[in-house]
């Protein structure tokens, strides 16, 4: 008997990603998760703009692609006709938090009942490495090629933030950087979805994760500079769960 | 079936719901801000959505949203949040997704003033978003007109699978009018899209709604077909009135509430022995360019001119139609001014 099989929610499609780089780690987990929820037939994806543009050609579901940082604006429509729908989105840093900042806060804000999966690495990985609104000081990028300092501002943190409104259910930051943490990362996406089937209302996990090519790194170093280098700017952990509050109530 | 004295804004927003649409998103900018208001109230009595959205960006992509989840779906503002909404409509349409837009035009550029215009014609028709793409644009004249338009505009977004705009001006959209509003559709006899997103059950292919096509071939493939689509519109959908063109000597040019105007100038200049008339394209894409052509090859035809709300720009079309025939002349007010008969009258009358 098999102990382990490929989720049928990945296509066969092999993933264009950079070698060492965490986003294949996280399509499956994303992919799993749904599989083992039992909603696969009942899942819509949106894709965003960045390195998981093609996205709609890894998930084996119904598929949109929003146009950059609109998807949880896509979402709120695509969700609002199939309220019986799992609708998720799959969005970058510079996607989620810096273009489509007003559509990430307003449907928290509504209590949109969507779940976000946000790929945090810190770069625009896809146009080559510019600077993105959650590169960490001092970190080099394109754009700021002497290294994050104060003249370019300071980076967003958007789980922080959406642990302020009250529209938000669920907000939780996990990483990539190892196996421990990637186990983890599997069970906030599985309960952020669940959370959607559940009726709760929005949930977003931010997954921490690497860009060897735009780092100049080993995949190796850029998993050690999470833990050393970002972790420490972006702690990991529960920033808001209604569940909880629920229970310490 | 009973007349009612309404608004142009509350009409659209009527004849919509009757049509179908379910799914309103919006943003509230003067001077439409009567058709979210009205939607706000109306479609939660019908089972339907109303979300007023953070921006126009957002509220144009939850329309693409809910039309591609196979959902009748619409978005309505104003000239400047018109603007905002381009990226979007540029998207929509590279996804084949039908939808319905509604421009109540205020006049520009900027932030511009809240009175009426004719300002964003060539944003419509011209494509307005980035890339080769085109919208289906229907011009009212009436109030009667922006809610038979607007019913149709579903009908016809389905048919094509494409985006559907109605142009008309703040002086439309806030005017009365007795209406007799078309009978509410039945959403069980709406063609089936077997196109949209539902969840796919792993039977036939599942559905992608996408706009990239990063191979050069596949894209110029795609906008090849976009146009020849295009070309079947012209051949179908162009719609046009001719009002007093058999005899005429002097054609006036010009759509929506600019086209009364000039029928009450005409009236006028016959009085006063001058023979005039007017073509009023109703579609301003497809553009009834056969009209005007038929028109130019008339040996008693003086000379066309096109009167708008703006500095000149659907009178290029105009120009583009008559093809050097005839001269074409151009009467325009900006600033949100509006010309009246006897503008037009003297204008003409005084050998222009």
């Amino acid at each position: 008997m098999a102990v382990f099989h490929k989720t049928k929610n990945l296509t066969s499609k092999p993933f264009h990603y950079c070698p060492g780089c965490t986003h294949g780690i996280v399509h499956r987990l994303v992919a799993e998760a749904i599989e083992e929820l039992g909603v696969s037939e009942k899942t819509i994806g949106v894709a965003p703009v960045g390195c998981s543009v093609f996205a709609y050609d890894y998930f084996n579901f119904d598929m949109a692609e929003a146009a950059h940082g609109r998807a949880p604006a896509m979402a709120t429509g695509i969700k609002r006709v199939h309220p019986d729908c799992l609708v998720f989105c799959y969005q970058g840093d510079g996607d989620l938090a810096s273009i489509g900042t007003a559509e990430t806060v307003h449907a928290a804000c509504r209590g949109e009942n969507i779940t976000i999966i946000f790929i945090n690495n810190g770069i625009y990985g896809m146009t080559g490495g510019q600077m993105a609104p959650t590169t960490i000081m001092g970190q080099k990028a394109t754009t700021c090629p002497d290294g994050r300092s104060g003249i370019n501002g300071y980076p967003i943190k958007i789980c922080e933030m959406l642990a302020t409104q009250e529209g938000t259910y669920y907000a939780e930051r996990v990483s990539t950087h190892n196996v421990k943490q990637v186990l983890n990362a599997k069970r906030a996406i599985k309960k952020a979805l669940k959370n959607q089937i559940d009726k709760k209302g929005f949930s977003i996990v931010e997954v921490l994760t690497n860009c060897p090519t735009n780092w100049h790194m080993s995949p190796r170093d850029s998993l050690k500079y999470i833990e050393e280098k970002v972790i420490p700017y972006y702690p990991l952990g529960v920033f808001k769960d209604k569940d909880a509050e629920v229970k310490n109530a | 079936m009973a007349r009612q004295l309404i608004k142009g804004n509350e009409a659209i927003a009527e004849a919509a719901v009757r049509s179908g649409c379910r799914y309103y998103f919006g943003y509230p900018i003067t001077p439409q801000s009567e058709i979210p208001e009205y939607m706000s109230a109306r479609l939660p009595e019908v089972g339907g959505t109303f979300i007023q959205a953070e921006s126009e960006i957002s509220a144009i992509n939850m329309v693409y949203g809910a039309a591609a989840a196979g959902g009748r779906a619409m978005t309505s503002s104003s000239s400047p949040g018109i603007s905002l909404k381009q990226e979007g409509i540029s998207y929509i349409a590279a996804s084949d997704v039908p939808c319905v837009i509604v421009n109540v035009m205020r006049a520009g550029p900027g932030l511009g003033g809240i009175q009426p215009s004719q300002g964003d014609y060539f944003q419509a028709v011209k494509g307005g978003g980035h890339g080769d793409y085109k919208l289906i644009v229907y011009a009212p004249s009436s109030v009667q007109e922006a809610a038979d338009y607007t019913y149709k505009a579903f009908d016809v977004a389905d048919k094509y699978r494409m985006p559907v705009m109605i142009l008309c001006d703040g002086l439309l959209g806030q005017m009365m009018e007795g209406v007799e509003l078309p009978p509410m559709r039945d959403l069980s006899q709406l063609p089936q899209k077997d196109w949209a997103l539902r969840g796919w059950d792993g039977s036939g292919e599942r559905r992608i709604i996408n706009s990239l096509r990063i191979q050069p071939d596949e894209l110029e493939r795609y906008i090849d077909e976009l146009y020849r689509k295009y070309d079947t519109i012209k051949q179908n959908e162009t719609q046009v009135e001719e009002y007093l063109c058999d005899d005429a000597e002097i054609i006036f040019a010009s759509y929506g509430i600019v086209a009364r105007i000039c029928k009450s100038a005409i009236l006028k200049l016959r009085k006063m022995g001058i023979k005039a008339g007017l073509i009023r394209p109703i579609t301003l894409f497809p553009f009834p360019e056969e009209t005007f052509k038929k028109h130019a090859a008339r040996d008693n035809v003086k000379k066309f001119v096109a009167v708008e709300l703006s500095k000149g720009q659907m009178v290029e079309d105009v120009r583009l139609a008559v093809d050097g025939k005839k001269p074409v002349g151009f009467y325009g007010r900006t600033g949100g001014n509006v010309m009246n008969e006897d503008d037009l009258a003297s204008f003409i009358a005084g050998g222009k």
